[in-house]
């Protein structure tokens, strides 16, 4: 049938391949002048000079490079950070995934899907900001007060920050675990219950397994996102703990300093480009990956 | 046990926006105790020029930068289904760059994109000009909208392009059999069926746009957009008011949200029927 099909419309295929150039054009140039152009600036500047008054010089140096560590800080908060609110993401999200997608009724389970859902798509700042009251010095610490916890301070801290990461990105990795988990078939934990294994053996040898495509894509969307995150350690972090993007917005807005900043986001994006390939390639490569390649 | 935990997390989730929701409401100054019910700092809100104004750019640029991604996706999705090779890969692969790269590369990326070309363009515009006062280009509108279409962009041409390998191709063949010319067909059968998830990647480009900080933070300019404004507040302390921006604001991206749900879920009507 394709044969035929593809046969009938081989008449118009000249026109049609001025027809899909006319169509990709827009995009194209698009993806060219706002993507490509932009980033390969970006890798020019990344080993040019800072001009006297800030911006650039051209220039040909990886003075910009071997300066990095003066931003370590920067680098190890976001290295530390990052791969910790991963983590806890997905050991919040995964019981919660898997309430949902076996043990919650069928007639709630859509419902229930979408309130963990609905938060990420309302304003992150706002909801961010909503830490900022609740860490805050009149918020959980003045609770703690009246029971007698004084002089406990929460905002501008690790946990504040990560607090703040959990919340927002939670339902970005509770989202693709339960897409894996239903899709199990159901009849594989009736059988290894058959065999007489019992929950904990079923949990860690059949449903862990399968829904290790599910743990990837999350891990990954949410690692993705918090290497380049700047909202929340700035608000919740207070200057105290900062990332890679607060160092750029600092170097880009404030220092003027473009190379210099330049080079910390090539840095960045290859650090990115590095972890989440050999992430993918580890997990492939071990037993769970089997259907790794769901994104 | 499972309930008791699903139960703590939406807690955790929903607990926050309640509390903003709660003190938007407040009648005392005070951004910490409740005093009591009022409407004051929505009133508030309505005369507040400077918020009126970065309420004003947000809608502009979101829905300018949403209906340009949404036709210019929609166009890409399209010839995407004749384009095999290389030049798939290399479109394939910029999709999921503009996608995934973090949004801070991005805005600083377009910044100084921009910002080069400026300079040697109002250089030229300087040399050029019969007066003293060449028009100069600067970031603003234009700038906004070009980066955050970019964006928008690929997120169309990803959902727009999950229809398309799921629609129907009998119907297309049927129209074609019944004499139908290759514009009627996309007219009257592929355009109805891809329609639903257009229109959601158009409104999930909106709420995108509407609520972006970072990439608008870097290619602004001196305009403000809604969570710009939004941002330097909090800077300048945390008000009750503040609340009352986040209620709307929330109020607006869940309606956006529920519209491009039933969008979505639209596409199987036509099937069925």
């Amino acid at each position: 049938m394709t044969g035929a099909v593809s046969q009938t419309s081989r008449p118009r295929r000249l026109s049609g391949s001025w027809l899909t150039g006319l169509l990709m054009a827009p995009s194209g140039l698009w993806y060219f002048f706002l993507l490509v152009l932009p980033l390969l600036i970006v890798l020019i500047y990344s080993v040019g000079e800072r001009g006297p008054v800030g911006g650039y010089q051209s220039a040909f140096t990886f003075a910009n490079y071997a300066n990095l560590p003066a931003r370590w800080t920067a680098f190890k908060n976001t290295m530390t950070l990052a791969p910790l609110g991963t983590l806890i993401c997905l050991l919040a999200g995964y019981p919660l995934a898997y309430f949902l997608a076996l043990k919650a009724g069928p007639r709630w389970r859509l419902t229930l899907l979408i309130l963990v859902i609905v938060p990420f798509w309302t304003s992150f700042l706002i909801r961010t900001y909503a830490w900022i009251f609740i860490l805050g010095g009149r918020g959980i610490p003045a609770l703690l007060d009246l029971i007698g916890i004084s002089d406990v301070r929460l905002i501008n801290t690790p946990i504040a920050v990560l607090t703040g990461i959990v919340y927002a990105y939670l339902p970005l990795m509770v989202f693709p675990i339960y897409v894996s988990l239903e899709k199990l078939d159901k009849r594989l934990l009736e059988a290894s219950n058959d065999l007489y294994a019992d929950a904990w053996a079923t949990f860690r040898q059949v449903t862990v397994p399968l829904s290790a495509p599910g743990v990837v894509t999350g891990c990954m969307l949410v690692f993705i996102l918090l290497m380049g995150e700047y909202l929340i350690p700035q608000m919740l972090g207070g200057g105290k703990v900062f990332f890679i993007g607060n160092a750029l917005v600092d170097l880009f807005l404030q220092s003027l300093n473009w190379p210099f900043g330049s080079a910390v986001a090539v840095a960045l994006v290859a650090i990115m480009l590095l972890t989440v390939g050999s992430y993918l390639k580890f997990s492939r490569a071990g037993n769970y990956g089997r259907d790794a390649n769901l994104i | 046990m499972f309930r008791a935990y699903a139960i703590f997390i939406y807690l955790f989730l929903y607990g926050p926006i309640a509390l903003i929701v709660l003190f938007s409401f407040n009648s005392g100054t005070s951004a910490a105790d409740f005093r009591g019910f009022s409407l004051h700092w929505y009133g508030k809100l309505l005369g507040n020029e400077l918020m009126l104004d970065a309420l004003k750019t947000s809608l502009i640029v979101a829905f300018v930068s949403s209906s340009l991604a949404a036709v210019m996706g929609t166009m890409a999705a399209l010839a995407l289904q004749n384009v095999k090779g290389w030049m798939r890969t290399i479109f394939d692969a910029l999709t999921y760059i503009a996608i995934m790269v973090p949004g801070i590369v991005i805005g600083i990326a377009t910044l100084i994109a921009l910002v080069s070309t400026f300079d040697v363009i109002n250089t030229v515009m300087i040399a050029l000009w019969p007066d003293s006062q060449p028009p100069r280009l600067s970031m603003g509108y234009g700038s906004i909208i070009a980066a955050h279409t970019l964006f928008s962009m690929a997120l169309v041409i990803v959902i727009v392009r999950a229809r398309i390998a799921g629609m129907d191709r009998s119907l297309i063949e049927a129209s074609m059999d019944l004499y139908a010319d290759p514009w009627a067909t996309f007219r009257q059968v592929t355009l109805p069926q891809l329609a639903p998830g257009i229109l959601a990647g158009f409104l999930l480009s909106f709420t995108f746009s509407f609520d972006d900080f970072v990439v608008a933070f870097f290619v602004a300019g001196s305009k403000n957009t809604l969570p710009i404004y939004v941002f330097s507040s909090i800077r300048r302390g945390v008000t009750p008011e503040i609340n009352a921006i986040g209620t709307a604001v929330m109020v607006f991206s869940l309606t956006m949200l529920c519209l491009a749900q039933i969008m979505l879920r639209r596409k199987r009507q036509p099937a069925k029927a």
